[in-house]
């Protein structure tokens, strides 16, 4: 077993004609916290839905923990440990936000057991509070919170983020930070979150991707180097 | 007013079985977008099968047999169409019309090579031959049990898709299919599920048209116009705009031949579907959330 719980070579997708992504190298330790960040329309998204299998790639490999993704349709993808919040957060709007929560449970497949984590509602009590209300009449914020939620009740061990705090007030902002790091540092959950607010992703993340033009320009460490540096060169 | 009473009845008792003929319509159109041209002879099948399990076994109880003989028969060929034809051409929604089209024919005329075109006769048990007077109305205890039958079967459902698991994930799947899927929820069987639950419903209303006339290989056509207005006016694949989109037609329906002949009576019902969406595109029911209402 390789310290890599998602190993991507050569990866390239696109919409129709147009390519989107070229030849994409990207290792993602296990474990740890991967920001990427870029310019809008460089990829980033695409890339996450790539890896979710709600986008096909037209070309290169996708390992997750030994296994070749290419053949799975999202589903199985969710059921072998991905967990997804997606852009726009997709939360069921005419389900309550407990109902939400337990769709989540469905990628569990054969593992755990039991109903929705109780430590979801430690990390977002607000959902406990409004667990009866509709989906569709939750503020951003809130919806921000569920669609994480319902992700975590899959249990997966990679969670796939796009744009988590985009329009979302700063002490919510605060509250996806600190589950972040805690489902990282205490469940061991490798994270890749899509962000352009690098002051969230330099507070918390360990390593960060830079992508420009469908390719990834720069990897390394938060810690080495500065969020300005990085902004500079992806010109965000 | 007793002509009246007896017309508004007759329209509640048209209701039901436009509810019955249309749910299923309605719970695969909403979840996969597909337009069923072959539900038809789902309700054809239905007949066929009461007709065959009254034979096997005659009397009182043998309607009773009939109805989840018929559910499961027409089920199972309702899971055939979705998992030979319409899961395989699930991106392309003009040639699954067309297909689920050439179905429909293929099953009228297996009808009419197997039991000819004449059609057959379901008798109903002695239980149901008689009437009941109320508010000086008399009403068939068959149209009254057609009544209840479409009542159970929409409680059913809606206790099938608020309060199970499988239900869940219908309304998950049904709203964000992309997302559901991500979830973990395997789409792919959701939708046989709920294609065969359609089905199913379809057989059981074909088994109350087998108690009100002959079940002939054409029998379904003659509800199956009337289903896809009611699906389409009741807001597009919502079980309570479908509820109440077939009791607003059914009653229309039912009144206008108070005025004028049946044949003009379908077409009043046609031009005031066509109005209706005129000035209600979102049809009787339609979905609110924040988002939307921003």
């Amino acid at each position: 077993m390789t310290d890599a719980l998602l190993e991507i070579a050569g990866l390239s997708a696109g919409y129709g004609g147009s390519r989107v992504l070229w030849d994409v190298d990207l290792n993602l330790m296990r474990g740890r916290a991967t920001a990427l960040i870029g310019r809008n329309g460089v990829g980033k998204t695409t890339l996450l839905h790539a890896i979710m299998g709600t986008r096909l790639a037209s070309a290169g490999s996708l390992r997750f923990d030994g296994t070749d993704l290419s053949p799975l349709p999202p589903e199985r993808r969710a059921r072998a440990g991905i967990g997804f919040v997606p852009q726009g957060r997709h939360i069921f709007p005419q389900l309550t936000v407990m109902e939400n929560l337990e769709t989540g449970l469905s990628a569990r497949g054969g593992r755990g057991t039991g109903g929705v984590p109780a430590h979801i509602f430690d990390l977002f009590p607000k959902l406990y509070d409004i667990r009866g209300r509709a989906g569709g009449f939750l503020s951003g914020g809130e919806q921000q919170q569920l669609a994480i939620g319902r992700a975590l009740a899959g249990e997966p061990s990679l969670l796939l983020l796009d744009e988590p705090t985009e329009g979302i007030q700063p002490n919510v902002v605060q509250q996806i930070e600190a589950a972040l790091a805690h489902v990282r540092d205490t469940l061991g959950m490798t994270i890749l979150v899509v962000e352009q607010y690098l002051d969230f992703v330099w507070r918390f993340a360990d390593d960060y991707v830079a992508m420009q033009g469908g390719r990834i320009v720069r990897a390394g460490k938060v810690a080495e180097d500065p969020a300005a540096e990085v902004a500079k060169l992806v010109q965000i | 007013m007793d002509l009246f009473l007896n017309q508004l009845f007759n329209g509640v008792s048209l209701a039901s079985l436009y509810l019955l003929a249309s749910l299923g319509l309605a719970l695969s159109f909403g979840l996969m977008r597909v337009i069923n041209m072959a539900h038809g002879e789902m309700l054809m099948l239905g007949g066929y099968l009461a007709w065959a399990t009254l034979l096997v076994v005659p009397g009182a109880a043998g309607i009773l047999i009939a109805m989840p003989v018929a559910f499961v028969g027409a089920a199972a060929m309702g899971g055939v169409i979705q998992t030979v034809l319409i899961r395989r051409l699930s991106a392309r929604p003009l040639d699954t019309l067309l297909a689920t089209w050439g179905v429909s024919l293929v099953l009228q005329q297996a009808a009419r090579d197997l039991f000819g075109a004449v059609g057959v006769e379901v008798r109903a048990p002695a239980w149901l031959e008689g009437s009941v007077e109320l508010a000086g109305v008399v009403i068939p205890t068959a149209r009254l049990f057609i009544i209840g039958v479409a009542v159970a079967v929409l409680g059913g459902l809606a206790l099938i898709l608020l309060k199970t698991r499988i239900g869940l994930l219908v309304r998950a799947v049904n709203q964000d299919r992309m997302m559901a899927s991500a979830t973990g929820i395997a789409v792919g069987r959701v939708d046989l599920a709920v294609f065969c639950l359609g089905s199913g419903v379809a057989g059981l209303a074909g088994v109350m048209l087998a108690l009100l006339g002959p079940v002939t290989p054409s029998v379904g056509q003659a509800y199956i116009i009337p289903a896809f207005l009611v699906v389409v006016m009741g807001g597009l694949g919502s079980i309570t705009g479908t509820t109440a989109a077939a009791v607003i037609l059914g009653v229309f329906a039912a009144l206008a031949q108070l005025f004028v002949d049946v044949s003009v009576s379908q077409m009043l019902l046609l031009v005031f579907v066509v109005l209706f969406i005129q000035f209600r595109p979102q049809g009787v029911v339609a979905v609110r959330t924040r988002q939307l209402d921003a």
